[in-house]
């Protein structure tokens, strides 16, 4: 089943351990999401797909749904999705139907923000890296490829942006109040005023208290840079992060660093980083998406990523070696972990 | 009236390429059509009612870009979807 279709997202629901969404379009179709209940046996349709409100003042329609979250833990039901262009929408009922949010896509701002209609990044801007506050379901967080960090106290009625201390070397200004690319960002779970973002320009970490991106992505070997797509926390220690560097000079050729694939994993919240390449190829010629990367909750940790060429690689030793999951597959665009009811 | 079905999206109409379908107009064609086959119109239709941009609607042969264009019992309607990349 799919098969042809591209799948920006794949998440299971860590609430019950069996309610599974898809972000999914194929090439001209519009996009939509599917839900399974049974860990995959069979998948429905959502009845009310995301999408703006008919009639909306800037004619957007949604080109793609990027990103799914669940919510709160204290919310079952409750989804967040992301799209191109860079609209949020919300479910109440586990992602049969879903209403935009007003606070968001109707924000004054938003058109400012996004940067609408322009479309900055190669496969159309789009909104990603939603995430929930472990203890405030009405704390939220996303991120605008093009756009940058973005936070609601309120349960999506009002944002701000948070991007004081990031680069945006793509602007006029290179510290401007918003109009960054953040790739990735994470928050984690238990220290949750710390986050950390693979951007554009740069591998980030914010205290909250101190208010300020700090790139720590400076601490990378030179030669590697510190651009890319993904960044994953262990879940059990705050200071510990992978990356996985892409080549961030000339074009962006979208391969490692010298065609040399590698993770980067620091365990000291950024101020060292080390390489894990044992079992990878010398030599190859992918990167990883955004979605494309995560970790298990073993002991040891489990990580793993999907590359552009099409293989699933593992490591059941928290990066230390790596081997092969699966090979011989289209663009890899999602690899998450979830623990089955 | 008839209303051929392209491949992407029989998924829908069980498989099938021609299905009935009833309206004055395209739009209310589309409709009938997503009434019938639940979550179709918005794979072709976006949300301000644009036919999406890769998606052909034909009337009697005839490419028809406006949902508003008057359909009649006897016409035939043939949906097309471009094909696109290499």
């Amino acid at each position: 089943m799919f098969l042809g279709h591209v799948m920006q997202h794949a998440v299971l629901d860590p609430r019950d351990g069996r309610t599974i969404l898809l972000a999914t379009r194929t090439g001209h179709l519009g996009p939509t999401v599917f839900r399974s209940t049974d860990l995959g046996r069979s998948w429905t349709e959502a009845t009310r797909p995301p999408a703006f409100a008919s009639g909306d003042p800037l004619n957007r329609s949604l080109r793609a749904v990027f990103w799914l979250t669940p919510g709160h833990a204290d919310e079952p039901g409750v989804w967040y999705a992301g799209g191109t262009p860079q609209g949020l929408f919300r479910t109440e009922d586990a992602g049969d139907t879903w209403q935009p949010v007003a606070g968001w896509n109707d924000h004054p701002m938003w058109a400012t923000w996004a940067e609408w209609p322009d479309e900055n990044t190669p496969d159309g801007s789009m909104l990603h890296s939603i995430i929930v506050d472990p203890r405030d379901r009405a704390h939220l967080y996303l991120g605008l490829s093009a756009g940058g960090v973005f936070e609601s106290t309120d349960a999506a009625g009002d944002w701000k942006p948070l991007n004081a201390g990031c680069l945006a070397l793509f602007q006029p200004d290179p510290e401007p109040e918003f109009g960054h690319d953040p790739h990735c960002v994470r928050l984690h779970p238990l220290q949750p005023d710390r986050l950390y973002q693979q951007n554009h320009c740069g591998i980030y970490r914010m205290e909250r208290g101190d208010g300020r991106w700090l790139r720590v992505g400076d601490n990378m070997p030179r030669e590697v840079g510190d651009i890319g797509f993904p960044i994953e926390l262990h879940p059990r220690d705050p200071d510990t992060a992978w990356v996985f560097p892409m080549d961030g000079t000339d074009v962006w050729p979208r391969t490692s660093p010298d065609g040399r694939p590698a993770a980067y994993v620091t365990r000291d919240a950024g101020e060292s980083w080390a390489r894990c390449d044992d079992g990878l190829p010398e030599q190859a010629w992918f990167t990883v998406k955004r979605q494309a990367m995560t970790v298990d909750a073993g002991e040891p940790l489990g990580v793993y990523f999907g590359t552009t060429s099409g293989e699933v690689w593992g490591s059941t030793d928290e990066g230390a070696t790596w081997h092969p999951i699966v090979q011989h597959l289209p663009e890899v665009y999602s690899v998450e972990y979830g623990e089955t009811a | 009236m008839k209303v051929r079905i392209p491949t992407p999206l029989r998924s829908y109409t069980d498989q099938r390429a021609e299905v009935d379908a009833d309206g004055a107009t395209l739009s209310e064609l589309l409709v009938d059509l997503d009434r019938r086959y639940p979550g179709i119109r918005f794979r072709m239709v976006d949300e301000q009612g644009r036919i999406r941009k890769h998606m052909k609607l034909f009337l009697n042969g005839e490419s028809a870009r406006d949902l508003d264009t008057p359909v009649a019992e006897s016409d035939e309607v043939v949906i097309m979807q471009a094909l696109s990349g290499g």
